[in-house]
């Protein structure tokens, strides 16, 4: 082989939460090719959508990945709505909202303290961590659970939130914000970390359109890109940038992690102050029938999920495109010219969610 | 790095974030989605919606037998049982199974008379 090796990255890595396998080809230190296999936590969840009523499958497709379950359960109603023709009340779409950019605060925060156990920061992993906690705590006081919290159902949200819960809220997320800001100083200015992201994966703009990614790293490298801008649950009207940085490497797409933190807290805060009152739900008549495509804005991207039915209870076909199948093209292609010591890093800037992936 | 070490120093002062557990157990919330307890069977009418609207396939109703029984490792605790009986008669609990030693199912018989019995087994 010319002087190359073959060196196995995964399935078991104390990186990885999820079983990602990458061959990776060096030449001496250096990456000339990666080759991914993945395929070790295939469940056939979209299969078993198939063999449950249309109701039931918020609960299966919630369990496709923990992190961001209610923006799967949010795209599969979504979807399942506009196909059926269902007006959700507007206290419905404000939850929707507030939980759902609850989850993208528990996700992002997540991500950070892996990343700082990427770098060998133990103290910020742990500091990290323990700002998330107050995340869950509020989630598992509002919705049930801490992680899969089921709360939407097609046609609206199964619980509300009354006043003093959301005052609740508001407290603890204005607590978390000013954690945030002061690990976001030890991630932005710390010589440790700047040293192992400054200038580490970098990702042209071009070549992230070419490769097709998206959420934190196609604006890590300057595409104003959100789903959420299209105005999709109540969105449209609240007051929403695309948080985006131009440097496009790891540094850039850490930092863009960070500024979502901030937004999704605005964005809670924002759906607080405006939510109205009324119904939560709307009761769901008859059998869905046609096909339909729905998009959301999960943590790591965009979600695209494909739903066709055929006026029966249960759905023909139901295909889910998580943002990390469409990122993994992107590392593929920046991993070559890299060192070995810079690849867990460099796998944890796309934020891999393995479970998602392969459903 | 000196922001760090005034994180570290803060956290030295302040009490741990996690708990003793087996010592000091934290109070579920009160919305808390725990577990399926069980059911008040002598108000259940074995119509069987929980059964079918069960996404884990883990409730079996027996109307001939009048039994109701529901498999605790199959439940994923959604709650869509407690949601959707009619007699609002499949109690949730805040709080978390407990673990045990065996794989039980959790079985309930109406019995024929007023009087109620539940055994598990």
């Amino acid at each position: 082989m010319n002087g190359k090796t073959v060196i196995p990255f995964g399935p078991q890595h104390p990186v990885l939460p999820e079983p990602l396998q990458l061959k990776l080809v060096m030449q001496d230190e250096k990456i000339v090719e990666a080759i991914p296999a993945i395929g070790y936590v295939h469940r056939g969840l979209e299969k078993l959508t198939e063999t449950k009523e249309f109701t039931q499958n918020v609960f299966v497709i919630e369990r496709i990945c923990g992190i961001c379950s209610f923006k799967h359960a949010l795209a599969y109603c979504q979807g399942m709505e506009n196909l059926m023709g269902i007006e959700v009340p507007d206290r419905a779409r404000f939850l929707r909202v507030i939980w759902g950019e609850l989850h993208r605060m528990h996700s992002h925060l997540l991500w950070l303290g892996l990343l700082a156990d990427a770098f060998g920061f133990e103290s910020l992993f742990m500091q990290a961590w323990r700002d998330r906690e107050k995340v869950m705590d509020i989630m598992e006081a509002t919705a049930g659970s801490r992680v899969i919290i089921s709360t939407n159902q097609i046609g609206g949200t199964r619980r509300d939130i009354s006043p003093e819960m959301l005052a609740k809220i508001v407290d603890v997320v204005n607590d978390v914000k000013e954690d945030i800001e002061r690990v976001e100083k030890v991630f932005c200015n710390d010589y440790t970390v700047k040293h192992r992201m400054v200038g580490i994966g970098v990702l042209s703009k071009e070549n992230a359109k070419l490769w097709g990614a998206v959420g934190p790293m196609a604006r890590g490298s300057g595409i104003a890109e959100d789903v959420r801008t299209l105005g999709y649950a109540a969105y449209g009207e609240l007051d929403l940038e695309p948080v985006v940085e131009t440097d496009g490497d790891c540094y850039a797409r850490m930092k863009v992690r960070l500024r979502e933190l901030y937004q999704s807290i605005d964005l809670i805060k924002q759906a607080i102050a405006k939510i109205p009152e009324g119904p939560i739900n709307v009761p769901v008549k008859g059998n869905p029938n046609g096909e339909v495509i729905s998009r959301v804005e999960q943590p790591r991207g965009e979600a695209l999920y494909y739903m066709r039915a055929n006026g029966g209870k249960t759905l023909d076909r139901l295909r889910v495109r998580t943002p990390t199948f469409a990122n993994i093209p992107t590392l593929l292609k920046m991993l070559p010219g890299h060192h070995l010591a810079d690849v867990p890093i460099l796998i944890l800037t796309i934020d891999p969610c393995i479970s998602c992936t392969e459903r | 790095m000196f922001d760090m070490i005034g994180n570290i120093f803060k956290n030295l002062g302040t009490k741990p974030a996690t708990r003793c557990y087996p010592f000091e157990k934290r109070e579920p919330f009160e919305a808390s989605r725990g577990r399926v307890k069980g059911i008040e069977i002598e108000k259940c009418i074995f119509c069987g919606i929980c059964s079918r609207k069960c996404p884990a396939d883990a409730i079996r109703v027996d109307r001939n037998a009048k039994s109701w029984e529901i498999d605790p490792f199959k439940c994923v605790i959604c709650g869509a049982c407690a949601e959707v009986c009619p007699k609002k008669c499949v109690i949730m609990d805040e709080a978390y199974t407990q673990p045990t030693t065996a794989k039980d199912k959790l079985t309930y018989v109406q019995a024929a008379k007023e009087e109620s019995q539940s055994q598990a087994g």
